[in-house]
């Protein structure tokens, strides 16, 4: 701490004391470890990203050049503009679903159970196992020839040609399980936060149960459900896996386009351009999703 | 006084097997101000949650205004909480915040601004609708809480240690303007607290808790005069008191003989009738006189000789430790007239009370280590 000197004590200025050079420096020393891993995992990547984009490249020795080539942009929109629109539409749907599956279980934990850690582990424990081998494990489960399907089937619940795999249904399913964990988290701490005596006096002024879940349980989970889309929309829209073992020709998404033009046809512009497109409406997006909300509510809570 | 509003019929709540409140009743008359004053986990707090709804009693039956609200929730009665932590909406401005109440009472627009407003002046906050309520200070966010509840013009108004997160001084201004809110607006306050000078300011009758049961209710005065346990007299306020036998008692004036063979008297109505032979007896601080023990004592008076072990000025009052009969010490509080020369510490002194100014007490069991706390 500063000492407080009133200046002018004697006519005379006191003199002026120097901070250490530590002192002053250290906030930097302490976050340069941060500094430095964004700067070489994020905004090295980024730029580079961002200038593959505009640079051509020789199909045969894939030597790249900057030529300002932004002809690149329009092409790729053209070409996939379904499959933009098929990503954030999957990705939006599977949010919604993994918000509705999500709610009640975590409301349940942070309002009524007794042994939150408990239920909240069991509720992350399948999240422990490999993100591809539990993908794997639905497309077994959800197979023409799984057990559910068969047993539907022979139960002639489900006509014969009855089928899940291929489908926008197991996509969205599968992207809403995957994410789960990122959708109930932000909710929990949300729901958990909220005071237990504000519960009691909504009651107190009247509010029965379900009004005091519409008007005080529900506004005061705004921030962590906004926390919650935004942290399962934005992976979900760019995810590769989920299309790729549980979705057929009809169902593919752009991560699955990238990661194709990236590693299969080695076509790092058009991957890049691809990807910087993805990254423009997601900001675009989540600008729009922030400002119906009022980001001072974002700011207060998050 | 007038109708009952609150009654409470031997309601008893346990939790697990542990009694919180033991088999109490208790009946509160209209537009009354009523404190419940005892040490944490007395079951003061229980006992208005009970009232509030937000505890199912175990056994008994809780009536408000002549109905039988027992099984009713919080919601469902005519009766408005200040909470100890105010539980503000944090999502709502301080107009919102007040006007919950109402809206759910689906009062109309218009009557909702109009009475949110005559609800922010009764409580000196005009100007402050559009706050939220962490925006506010403690005081503030108090008031709100006050006027959250006011505002829908309940039976009851339950006060849990509402002041209790404030500073000294801004707890002593809220007291004063507590009791003046009552005074306005006449509805009946229930208010729990362990801070018996807060009790004793506010209050027209209070309750001493203690173990979930009433160790004794009245007007603060015939309880800090005349309290009728060792545990009251030991709570309200200090005090001073002598183990002793109840020797006669008889015609007008009854007598203890203390363990030193000294007699005290005090006037036979102030014998409580289910009183054994082993009582205490005592005396306030601020009753006794004190002066060097020579010459004869005063007649008519009751006297004990000690020795005084620390004097303590205190600017308005001087207060003495003198060691008594039996090595009990005793408290003496002398207003600072500035007439007499203070007694120095490690003379012998003698003090001297009036007969009716004696009390006399059921001894209690001793206080557990969490009720000395407070």
């Amino acid at each position: 701490m500063e000492q407080h000197v009133p200046a002018d004590l004697h006519g005379v200025e006191p003199p002026r004391r120097h901070r250490r050079l530590g002192r002053s420096a250290s906030p930097y020393l302490l976050g340069a470890p941060a500094i430095v891993w964004l700067a070489v995992f994020f905004v090295i990547p980024l730029v580079t990203m961002l200038s593959l984009s505009i640079q051509t490249c020789d199909s045969i020795t894939l030597a790249c050049k900057l030529t300002w080539h932004f002809a690149e942009f329009p092409n790729i929109i053209g070409r996939y503009n379904d499959t933009f629109v098929r990503s954030l539409v999957y990705a939006g749907a599977a949010t919604v679903a993994a918000l509705v599956v999500a709610f009640p279980v975590t409301y349940w934990i942070a309002f009524r159970a007794k042994r939150k850690n408990f239920f909240l582990l069991m509720l992350l424990v399948p999240f422990f196992v490999s993100f591809v081998i539990r993908t794997t494990a639905w497309y077994t489960l959800l197979a023409d020839q799984g057990t559910i399907l068969s047993t539907l089937k022979n139960l002639h619940l489900v006509p014969e040609s009855f089928h899940v795999l291929a489908t926008p249904l197991a996509v969205i399913g599968g992207l809403a399980y995957n994410y789960l964990p990122f959708t109930a988290l932000p909710l929990y701490v949300a729901l958990e936060r909220i005071d237990r005596r504000v519960m009691e006096a909504s009651h107190d002024l009247y509010a029965t149960r379900r009004v005091a879940f519409t008007h005080v349980v529900l506004p005061l989970a705004v921030p962590g459900i906004f926390a919650a889309f935004l942290l399962t929309f934005v992976p979900a829209a760019g995810d590769y896996v989920n299309a790729a073992i549980l979705g057929g020709t009809n169902t593919v998404m752009i991560g699955q386009v990238i990661q194709n033009k990236f590693l299969e046809a080695a076509d790092y512009p058009a991957a890049s351009a691809l990807s910087t497109v993805l990254l423009v409406l997601m900001l675009v997006g989540i600008a729009a999703y922030a400002k119906f909300l009022g980001s001072r509510t974002i700011e207060e809570y998050v | 006084m007038t109708e009952i509003d609150v009654r409470l019929e031997r309601v008893s709540k346990f939790f697990g097997d542990v009694p919180a409140v033991d088999d109490l009743s208790l009946d509160i008359a209209e537009g009354e101000f009523f404190s419940l004053l005892g040490p944490s986990g007395c079951g003061k707090t229980t006992t208005l949650r009970m009232i509030g709804g937000f505890e199912d009693p175990s056994l008994g039956t809780v009536y408000l205004g002549g109905r039988d609200v027992t099984d009713l929730p919080p919601y469902r009665r005519d009766v408005n909480t200040v909470f100890q932590s105010y539980a503000l909406f944090p999502h709502l401005d301080v107009f919102e915040n007040v006007a919950f109440g109402l809206r759910r009472k689906k009062v109309g627009g218009k009557d909702i601004g109009q009475r949110v407003r005559d609800a922010m002046s009764l409580v000196d906050l005009e100007g402050f609708e559009k706050r939220k309520p962490t925006q506010m200070s403690g005081g503030q966010q108090q008031r709100v809480a006050l006027a959250r509840a006011l505002v829908n013009r309940p039976k009851v108004l339950l006060l849990d240690e509402p002041l209790g997160a404030l500073d000294l001084k801004l707890r002593k201004q809220m007291q004063l303007e507590l009791k003046r809110i009552q005074e306005e607006v006449g509805i009946t306050f229930i208010y729990v607290t362990h801070d018996q000078e807060e009790a004793m300011t506010m209050s027209d009758r209070l309750a001493v808790m203690r173990h979930g049961q009433i160790e004794q209710i009245g007007a603060p005065e015939l309880v800090y005069e005349s309290p009728a346990t060792e545990f009251v007299a030991g709570f309200l306020g200090a005090s001073n008191l002598l183990d002793g036998e109840l020797v006669r008692n008889q015609s007008d004036v009854a007598t203890v003989r203390l363990s030193t063979g000294q007699d005290i008297h005090f006037p036979a109505s102030k014998v409580p009738s289910d009183i054994d032979t082993l009582v205490k007896v005592g005396v306030r601080p601020e009753k006794i006189s004190i002066e060097a023990d020579e010459g004869e004592p005063p007649a008519g008076a009751n006297w004990v000789s000690g020795l005084l072990r620390i004097a303590t000025y205190i600017g308005v009052s001087h207060q003495y430790k003198v060691e008594g009969p039996g090595g009990t010490e005793l408290t003496v509080y002398v207003q600072n007239l500035g007439a007499e020369e203070a007694p120095a510490p490690g003379r012998k002194v003698r003090l001297t009370w009036r007969p009716e100014h004696t009390f006399i007490v059921k001894p209690s069991a001793a206080l557990s280590p969490e009720e000395e706390e407070e």
